[in-house]
């Protein structure tokens, strides 16, 4: 049906880039989405303010905005800032780390907001009978509120991967060589661009698709605890 | 920073986000038309009838937007039959594209939204409508319909800020946006941040425009759902 003319292993590299630079967008939007939790349910006003303003800018631009921001802009700043540090060379910054770093960022707000709902669905009682049973905070937090927070924020996790796995097809705007660009690339030299970008689509759809059955099987797995069982159906 | 750069130009961002906004209402308004309808067969039990729709909606929610408008700007000329049809000068169009792009996306999102709203009508307002006697027709009309669309109304809310913030890929395909303007003025004056955070400002008030509409709406449509004051 598809006759990718011998660009089918370019694909395949694209397809490995766009995976690669979107988990590595994911494991920094984790770090960010936790910090940003627990900075937005902290008594103390300062890491409070940050956080919600955090959140509340980059839910009100759009990726592609910020990414040219990002892009271009720190670009800019790096070879401004490096000569002050005695740096002579002209100074690169790639579209990888550019277009992570943003997408982790920005990605980051929307975990906090999923990871603060999940703290605050463990109930209090709980965490209270950990410490009367002279638990640690760190004990606490590892044996009574991490694994019930994992179980409540999976939902929400499974959304914000599936938009930011398909966000990072943006990248290609900046130039990094994805599986979207790729794409490009063999539709200008094949001049059949409609088959190479619904071979994207395609494979875009399979990441998707096996996405979903992972999070699926996570989601029924955390929740083993509170699975009815069978027969009472 | 340089912001003198930006008032010199602010009659581009002024263009950008007038394209922008009727990009956006133009979609958001044709997705909605498309979407009802299509929800309603969505929760057909006849897997005919759903199928087809099911692979849609998983089709355009599982694909970036930009892969979506491409496939259509970019892809529609390899085929001859496009290009011999009364489409063809709207499709060399990138506006015309990236409006059927979008309205198809946000069809999808919308319709899976509203699915998700109809299959939640409690039963008992089901059971009494056909008490009552009302036709299949009549009782989706009176009853499912405008209950669903309140209960529809805060995940839209955050549908029509998605589609805001993904019409931005619309300046990849040479439409001058307000992101379009900002990547205008970037590569003439080399001024990434003051353009960049131009734009941004502009969508973030935009944001905060739209998310004040809808509470408004729904402080009006939901207020059978409010707690009374204590």
């Amino acid at each position: 049906m598809l006759d990718l003319q011998g660009y089918g292993f370019s694909l395949l590299e694209g397809t490995v880039l766009t995976v690669e630079s979107a988990l590595a967008s994911l494991v920094l939007a984790v770090v960010l989405g936790m910090l940003g939790a627990l900075a937005k349910l902290a008594r103390a006003r300062v890491p409070r303010g940050v956080a919600e303003l955090y959140t509340t800018i980059i839910r009100g631009v759009p990726d592609l905005v910020l990414m040219l921001l990002v892009f271009f802009g720190g670009q800019l700043l790096v070879n401004q800032i490096a000569p002050m540090l005695g740096y002579e060379d002209y100074v690169d910054v790639s579209p990888f780390t550019a277009g992570v770093g943003t997408i982790g960022f920005i990605y980051g707000a929307y975990m906090t907001e999923t990871f603060r709902g999940a703290i605050l669905a463990v109930p209090t009682g709980q965490l209270e009978a950990g410490y009367a049973f002279g638990m640690s905070p760190g004990q606490v937090f590892r044996r009574i509120l991490l694994p019930q927070t994992i179980r409540h924020a999976i939902p929400g996790f499974g959304n914000n991967w599936l938009v930011l796995l398909k966000t990072t097809a943006l990248l290609s705007v900046l130039g990094l060589d994805d599986l979207l660009r790729k794409a490009s690339l063999a539709a200008g030299a094949t001049r059949e661009p409609f088959t190479f970008y619904a071979a994207a689509a395609l494979v875009y759809l399979l990441l998707t698709s096996i996405s979903t059955v992972l999070l699926v099987w996570a989601e029924r797995r955390y929740n083993i605890a509170y699975a009815r069982p069978a027969h009472a159906v | 920073m340089q912001f003198e750069v930006i008032w010199e130009n602010i009659g581009q961002y002024v263009h950008g986000l007038w394209t922008t906004v009727w990009l956006v209402a133009a979609s958001l308004a044709l997705g909605l038309v498309l979407a009802v309808p299509l929800a309603i067969l969505r929760t057909s039990k006849n897997p005919l009838i759903n199928g087809p729709v099911w692979f849609y909606t998983y089709f355009f929610r599982g694909t970036p937007l930009l892969v979506q408008l491409f496939m259509l700007y970019y892809g529609a000329p390899q085929f001859p039959i496009l290009r011999e049809s009364f489409l063809w000068p709207l499709l060399t169009q990138a506006w015309f594209c990236a409006l059927v792009a979008f309205t198809l996306n946000t069809a999808a999102y919308t319709t899976e939204i509203i699915r998700g709203a109809i299959v939640t009508t409690p039963h008992g307002e089901i059971e009494a409508a056909r008490a009552c006697g009302m036709s299949h027709a009549l009782m989706m009309r009176r009853i499912v319909l405008p209950s669903a669309f309140r209960r529809a109304l805060p995940a839209y809310g955050n549908e029509v800020i998605f589609m805001l913030h993904g019409s931005a890929v619309a300046s990849v395909v040479t439409i001058v946006d307000l992101t379009g303007a900002a990547r205008n003025i970037n590569s003439t004056y080399y001024t990434p941040y003051e353009a960049f955070l131009t734009a941004g400002l502009f969508y973030m008030a935009l944001t905060f425009l739209i998310v004040w509409v809808f509470r408004r709406i729904e402080r009006r449509l939901l207020v059978h759902l409010r707690r009374p004051a204590a």
